[in-house]
């Protein structure tokens, strides 16, 4: 379609020198022994870990579906507001993001710590300590501050695409402020709702330094696998490898659920 | 009061940003009738509506419904619907699901839900269209829905913002009848923005002429045109000539240079007025006939008519004929004293 395609080629490179060639080592370890033979002892072997794998699932569904309840209010608020505390909003959301994600959560460790702000405080009502770092809350809690605004952005942006006219013309039909979310707001911002649930899960699912900081040892997640066997004293690139695939068949099988959700809206509204 | 008054605007003012958009606005509006708002953009009707329908609040003033106080009342407690002005209709819902909306959310039940929208696709003549997305429909249907949609409910009240602006002239006129014919067969009050004096005129028992913010006049439609209280009125509702006169006494003023009877009488003596002349009551004469003579400057074909620019004692004046006469020529003009129109001069503008 293009005539010029030498302007495409150095995109084609670097896609097939850091997308297709990274994936397909990924491909070869883990169908491999460390001496080179062909094997599905790595791939069988990712089963010993099933309980990590479905504990990485829980606390990123956990944390996704917090994330979509604190992010669709106030996403919404903010569509409908002037322009002045739109961008306001947007700073403050911003903000955190200018900051390096590793520092952003060593600061949630001085916060929840034994000796931390928060048990500091509590004792000085008598209270506590509380043993906050190193549980699984804590994870979901790392998880949810910092992929946050990954599911207010898209919202946000589906939903100022939302017409006034059509939030006054529910009212007008009886609806109050409910029934206008669910039957209007809800339906027309679906697009955003699966981005954002997209664009939260997966960086979750796959995480490994939140986990490591603030779980401790409390919670392996799948990343912090991975990471073991390459890292680790396990050394086990082809188990990692092994690992990393399955991980990604996940994430393949969720986008894809999700997608089909999508196109089932889309269908029906083509079909009826 | 009239007993027939089903809305009651009482001192209605509004601000918005600090700057008052509606003065002190007053207006009755009889059930079953159909009310037009007419007026500039920017005169503030579309305002009016939406303080009827619910969606602004009045910052003095009272709104009355049936002869209750409704200011605080949010729109979806209000026995009004409305067409808005792009439609509004709803992307991901089909033809029938939007004209259903208004029962689902009442909680209306499915089989005379059906009964019900089948109704409505009568009504607007879209059977057949249930499963269309809207979307797919020409400007014309998707205005349909939107009739539809708001009709359901069985409103009191149907408010229409401007709701043929987006279509095309023959589409207007074949929308004009049908929605005076759903007025008259519902007998409900229909309440209709426009800024097209010709809408206005043809469709409704009452017009309210607008323009910033204040109410000019309000009367049938035989009323603003042929009696209007001020030249803006005059100038909008149709064409017109409008030159500076003097009130010589009770029914003979002085303009273009001469005396003129006329049928207005109560304007203090040498009092300065606005002489308001419709261009088709000008009769065009030979030359000497005429009480006033001046050169046809052009002259343009409007299909039943011919519009013909004649200067004459230092205005120019339009005057509609069947006859064209030559441009150079000398023509005279005459004019009777029905024709001539004494109004107040607007204040200061």
């Amino acid at each position: 379609m293009y005539k010029n395609r030498a302007v495409s080629v150095p995109y084609l490179l670097w896609a097939v020198l850091f997308i297709v060639v990274p994936l397909g080592l990924v491909l070869y370890f883990a169908l491999t022994t460390r001496q080179g033979a062909f094997t599905l002892d790595n791939l069988s072997r990712v089963g010993e870990y099933s309980s990590v794998i479905m504990s990485s699932i829980w606390l990123s569904v956990i944390a996704t579906a917090i994330c979509l309840l604190i992010s669709y209010p106030l996403a919404f608020i903010m569509s409908r507001s002037t322009g002045n505390t739109q961008r306001t909003f947007m700073m403050l959301i911003m903000l955190p993001m200018w900051m390096n994600f590793l520092l952003r959560t060593y600061a949630w460790m001085t916060i929840l710590e034994k000796n931390g702000l928060i048990n500091q405080l509590l004792g000085k009502f008598g209270l506590g300590p509380l043993q906050m770092i190193n549980t699984p809350g804590a994870v979901v809690l790392g998880m949810i501050y910092n992929y946050l605004p990954y599911m207010i952005l898209p919202l946000y942006s589906t939903m100022i695409k939302i017409e006034k006219h059509l939030i006054e013309a529910a009212q007008d039909l009886g609806a109050n402020t409910w029934v206008v979310l669910w039957r209007v707001v809800v339906p027309l911002s679906m697009p955003g709702i699966t981005t954002g649930i997209t664009m939260v899960f997966v960086p979750c699912i796959s995480t490994f330094a939140i986990s490591r900081m603030l779980g401790g040892g409390s919670s392996m997640l799948i990343g912090d696998l991975i990471e073991l066997q390459f890292l680790g004293n396990t050394y086990n690139p082809n188990l990692g490898a092994a690992i990393s695939l399955v991980l990604m068949v996940i994430i393949l099988i969720c986008m894809a659920l999700m997608n089909m959700f999508d196109e089932s809206e889309d269908k029906e509204a083509m079909l009826l | 009061m009239n007993e027939n008054v089903l809305i009651s605007l009482r001192n209605i003012a509004v601000d918005f940003d600090g700057e008052r958009i509606l003065h002190n606005i007053n207006l009755d509006i009889n059930d079953k009738e159909f009310v037009t708002l007419l007026g500039p953009s920017g005169c503030g009707k579309t305002t009016t509506l939406r303080i009827i329908g619910g969606f602004v609040e009045p910052t003095e003033g009272d709104v009355f419904f049936d002869g209750a106080k409704i200011n605080d009342l949010p729109p979806y407690k209000r026995q009004v619907n409305t067409v808005f002005q792009r439609y509004a209709l709803f992307p991901h819902l089909n033809v029938y699901e939007n004209i259903e909306f208004g029962l689902k959310v009442h909680k209306v039940e499915e089989k005379e839900r059906r009964v019900r929208v089948r109704e409505m696709l009568d009504l607007v003549n879209l059977r057949g269209f249930e499963r269309r997305s809207v979307n797919q429909l020409s400007g014309g249907q998707q205005q349909r829905v939107a009739i539809a949609r708001a009709l359901i409910n069985h409103p009191r009240v149907l408010l229409l913002d401007e709701p043929l602006g987006a279509l095309d002239l023959k589409l207007r006129k074949e929308m004009q009848v049908e929605l005076k014919r759903i007025q008259k067969s519902l007998e409900i009050t229909f309440i209709y923005v426009t800024h097209d004096q010709e809408e206005a005129l043809t469709m409704s028992d009452q017009v309210v002429v607008m323009k910033d913010g204040v109410i000019l006049q309000s009367g049938t439609p035989q009323d603003i045109y042929n009696e209007p209280a001020n030249a803006f009125v005059a100038d909008f509702i149709g064409e017109s000539n409008i030159v500076d006169g003097i009130m010589l006494r009770d029914f003979l003023v002085e303009f273009a240079g001469r005396e003129f009877e006329c049928v207005d009488s109560g304007f203090d003596p040498k009092q300065r007025v606005d002489v308001v002349i419709r261009p088709e009551d000008i009769k065009v004469v030979p030359s000497i006939a005429g009480q006033i003579a001046g050169v046809v400057e052009s002259v343009i074909f409007k299909g039943v008519h011919y519009e013909m620019i004649v200067d004459a004692c230092g205005y120019k004046w339009m005057i509609h004929s069947t006859q064209a006469q030559e441009i150079g020529s000398m023509v005279g003009m005459e004019i009777t004293p029905n024709d001539i129109h004494i109004m107040h001069k607007m204040e200061a503008e």
